[in-house]
């Protein structure tokens, strides 16, 4: 199973996504840089976090109008897995991949600390080696991951099963209805703002994310 | 040449955290007599061309495009010569 993490001018967790796939996941990786436009030899492709272009405008706008970024759309509309961590969460919302919108968090601060996560929904190729509704530690580091959506959209993601992470305990960003991360209808595209690349090995403090990557392995495999 | 100003603020509903803790803190300055504080982005722009010449329509789309996240923001424009 082949690996790509996009490399925007900004990112900064691109070296930690690529060691959690390379060095943890022990599967082939590249790094693409943001006006790739070849993308076919990918089976998941990971928008890391970081501060694309300066977080200018609003966080994620700039690099939706990336060159890669069109073949990441027409990647995720082939059933290509998708996953944006943090700002790509932020960009993936932008590009309308996800719906919704990141929104200041609502104390106004950059939040930077281990929470406590529950996986929501683990029918999805990012979470079935979870446990249902298991209370997970990832950390988070965000200015902007305050998830907001109108009522309708909320109703349907609810509806749909589309939540598949949601703060746990305590609420750190004042996001609607504890969202963490969500998932398309088809469930190949998952944006979430904690990190589970920095809780990919002991020594890292948490291995709460490493089923992430390997429930995607499982589900290519399969 | 169209000189275009452009004002983004938080969407009626979504939270507007900034406006919200400098409303706090002109009420603790004092001044108790107002309210609904809004923080916002403000944008000026050039375009080539004059009012009624399209130049409406495209600032329009713009903000939709870029200028705003129609999502979570409100946007108001301004055209003049």
């Amino acid at each position: 199973m082949r690996f790509g993490v996009v490399v925007f001018p900004g990112s900064n967790c691109d070296h930690d996504c690529f060691d959690a796939v390379h060095d943890v996941l022990k599967q082939p990786v590249e790094f693409i840089w943001h006006g790739e436009t070849k993308l076919d030899r990918f089976d998941c492709i990971i928008l890391p976090g970081g501060f694309s272009y300066g977080d200018y405008l609003r966080t994620g706008a700039i690099a939706r109008f990336s060159p890669v970024m069109e073949k990441i759309k027409l990647f995720a509309g082939r059933g290509g897995l998708l996953i944006g961590i943090c700002n790509g969460f932020q960009i993936l919302t932008e590009a309308g991949l996800l719906p919704g919108a990141l929104h200041k968090n609502k104390n106004l601060s950059f939040i930077c600390k281990h929470v406590n996560l529950k996986v929501e929904n683990i029918a999805t190729p990012f979470t079935n080696k979870y446990k249902k509704s298991q209370i997970v530690n990832i950390p988070i580091a965000h200015g902007e991951g305050n998830y907001t959506c109108d009522a309708d959209t909320l109703k349907d993601l609810k509806k749909n099963k589309q939540i598949v992470f949601t703060y746990y305990g305590e609420n750190p960003n004042g996001s609607a209805a504890n969202i963490a991360g969500i998932c398309n209808k088809k469930r190949n595209v998952l944006g979430m703002m904690p990190h589970p690349e920095r809780a990919s090995e002991a020594i890292l403090g948490s291995e709460d994310g490493f089923p992430l990557f390997k429930s995607i392995l499982h589900s290519f495999s399969k | 040449m169209a000189k275009v100003k452009v004002y983004v603020t938080a969407k009626k509903g979504v939270l507007d955290p900034q406006g919200k803790i400098v409303e706090q803190a002109l009420h603790s300055l004092g001044y108790k007599n107002l309210s609904n504080v809004k923080i916002g982005k403000y944008i000026e722009l050039e375009i080539k061309g004059s009012k009624g010449q399209g130049v409406d329509g495209q600032v329009n789309e713009m903000c939709k495009k870029l200028l705003a996240n129609p999502v979570i923001e409100d946007y108001r424009f301004e055209v003049a010569e």
